[in-house]
């Protein structure tokens, strides 16, 4: 109907007549934004890529002295550091694996006749929902080593979780996993449900077993909706605080994020904090980049 | 999966089912574990074996929101008799109500934060969300050079961790005096929240027909008037799931909060931990305050479930 009239009057001519034009709507809506986000993302990025370069504490008066790539070239030789980002893998690893295990397979069983399904989903999704730092302390008292529920329910005595060094991180890594399954089901479930149903009777006419089916059909086609699943939990995994922050304060479970936190806000070391920011912030970037071009892949299909 | 027909399927259908049940219990032990704390007595809290049947108390809640002390001697009967029911049971777990010389009730620390939060968390939600549906429709729109650039440069903003940004944010903030202020959260909220709200409008936005607005166009309206009256109650669904996304986002925030404020502007994320290894630390009312915090979020998750899978993939699935 309306490209019928178009044909015999031009809408932008008689909009720009009166009103504003196309190109100062389109500047009025979109340069806030641009600018907001410049003023408060990227320029104190930039002020503290200054700041990476001294000796600065924000603790003291002294004025900062530039020391030129010191705090990089220490910290790149620290073997602490090093260490921390050790941690960091291994969390990222085991809570990012665990998710896709869980996840895919609730997602996997959900998808078939499950009576109130909805219902079911929506209550399995609640934990991703909820303050990580807040429902994470909880677990605290979950973990409890005398009168822990988990303990209790899993026969496991007085073990120690959270003070047991070895233990710790892999205790952070279950509650993360508890948090943020659900979201790795979320995107399986869209995954699975994307998937025509005629190839699966094509495979039952041929008599493929369900190994087969499920290796050759199931998880090609849920594949890169789950790649991005496993990458945005991998992300995020990676710049963890919260949940290690709060349930404990082992040596053990001291990630990147907790580092540079100490580092900043209780060591003062400002200058040599926003250097360490900065590495972190150029690791976050890379996989930023492949996650966006997973996203534009998937959503192009 | 479409007809179940042989045994085989159906049994399997019936283990599905089973192990849907269990790890949905599972999942849910923790928060109702959090639920059921919050009415207990103190002294059902923490006893092994685990207390599941009990009679439920409302007083984790009235000490969650009044300060108290220990009592050292036990309140006279008159004392007793002439309290309010509320001040009774904070009597009967042992402590008293604090209040000030003119006999008033001191209130805990917590209302406090909980409305600190909902000040910056609504606000916040208010700015991004404003901003981001204009941003949404140029960018859905309007022809822009460097479209894909721009989208990721405003993506990109949120991936940023919170930690590396607080950095110099708390030194430009204590140049001009944001540290501790509600205004000093809402904007870092806000910027946290603007590239999500912008990517999840830009979806909604999309699927709304340019045919409708070019119809107005044509009827004499012009641009302004067109995305006023035609697009935003269009969009009007859109908006408010992003909304509530922006919402929980804010209202769950840690990082910052703990970072760049300490009394004044405190929300209730680094409160309610602070809490705990404190003299009264008393997990009753540690998970009475948990629950009201959780609540709103838990209500909000059953509004939005048909918008979940959009809003956690930044628009990029829809169903």
């Amino acid at each position: 109907m309306a490209t019928a009239v178009m044909t015999t009057l031009d809408p932008k001519s008689r909009s720009a007549a009166r009103g504003m034009s196309d190109l100062s709507i389109r500047n009025l809506f979109i340069i806030p934004t641009i600018v907001f986000l410049i003023v408060f993302n990227i320029f104190p990025l930039l002020y503290s890529l200054g700041y990476s370069f001294t000796d600065f504490r924000a603790s003291s008066p002294a004025a900062a002295n530039f020391v030129g790539l010191q705090n990089y070239r220490e910290l790149l030789n620290d073997p602490f550091i090093w260490s921390n980002f050790a941690i960091t893998a291994k969390y990222v690893i085991v809570s990012v694996v665990g998710q896709v295990i869980v996840g895919f397979g609730v997602a996997l069983l959900l998808n078939r006749d499950i009576p109130l399904k909805g219902l079911l989903t929506t209550l399995l999704l609640l934990p991703m929902m909820l303050s990580m730092a807040v429902v994470g302390l909880f677990w605290k008292l979950l973990y409890d080593p005398s009168f822990g529920i988990i303990n209790y329910t899993l026969g496991l005595g007085s073990f120690e979780w959270l003070s047991n060094p070895d233990m710790a991180l892999y205790a952070v890594a279950i509650t993360d996993i508890w948090m943020w399954s659900p979201f790795v089901m979320l995107l399986s479930l869209a995954g699975l449900s994307a998937v025509p149903k005629h190839l699966y009777e094509a495979a039952a006419i041929d008599r493929a077993g369900s190994f087969y089916t499920f290796f050759r059909i199931t998880l090609p086609l849920v594949a890169p909706i789950l790649m991005i699943a496993i990458i945005f939990r991998t992300m995020e995994a990676f710049k963890t605080f919260d949940l290690a922050y709060i349930l404990t304060s082992q040596p053990t479970t001291e990630v990147i994020s907790i580092r540079l936190y100490k580092m900043a806000f209780q060591e003062w070391q400002t200058g040599r904090s926003c250097a360490l920011a900065y590495i972190v912030l150029i690791m976050i970037l890379a996989i930023t980049n492949i996650y966006v071009k997973y996203l534009n892949k998937v959503k192009e299909r | 999966m479409a007809a179940v027909t042989t045994s085989a399927e159906r049994s399997l259908n019936k283990l599905a089912i089973v192990g849907v049940l269990i790890v949905t219990i599972i999942f849910l032990a923790p928060i109702y574990w959090i639920a059921s704390t919050a009415f207990k007595p103190r002294n059902l809290a923490t006893t092994i074996p685990p207390t599941v049947v009990f009679q439920p108390e409302i007083s984790p809640f009235v000490k969650l929101f009044t300060k108290r002390s220990q009592l050292r001697t036990a309140p006279t009967p008159e004392q007793y008799a002439a309290a309010p029911w509320w001040e009774r049971l904070v009597f009967d777990g042992g402590e008293k109500v604090v209040r000030s010389g003119r006999g008033d009730v001191q209130w805990s620390g917590y209302p406090n934060r909980f409305m600190n939060s909902l000040i910056v968390a609504i606000t916040s939600t208010i700015l991004a969300v404003g901003m981001g549906t204009f941003t949404a429709y140029g960018f859905s729109r309007f022809k822009i050079k460097g479209e894909q650039d721009l989208l990721f440069f405003i993506l990109s903003t949120r991936m940023l961790p919170p930690v590396v940004v607080a950095i110099p944010m708390f030194l430009m903030y204590r140049a001009v005096g944001l540290n501790d202020t509600h205004w000093g959260l809402i904007i870092l909220y806000t910027a946290f929240n603007l590239s999500f709200s912008v990517w999840l409008m830009k979806g909604f936005m999309d699927e709304i027909p340019k045919e409708y607005e070019e119809a107005a166009l044509v009827d004499g309206y012009t641009r302004m008037e067109a995305f006023f009256k035609i697009v935003l109650p269009e969009a009007a669904t859109g908006i408010a799931a992003t909304a509530v996304f922006c919402f929980i986002t804010a209202w769950n925030e840690y990082a910052f909060a703990l970072i760049m404020t300490n009394r004044r502007a405190q929300t209730a994320p680094p409160f309610i931990p602070s809490q705990v290894g404190s003299g009264l630390s008393d997990w009753t009312v540690i998970a009475a305050g948990t629950f009201l915090f959780l609540l709103p979020v838990a209500i909000f998750t059953f509004l939005l479930r048909n918008h979940l899978l959009r809003g956690m993939s930044f628009g990029a699935i829809r169903k």
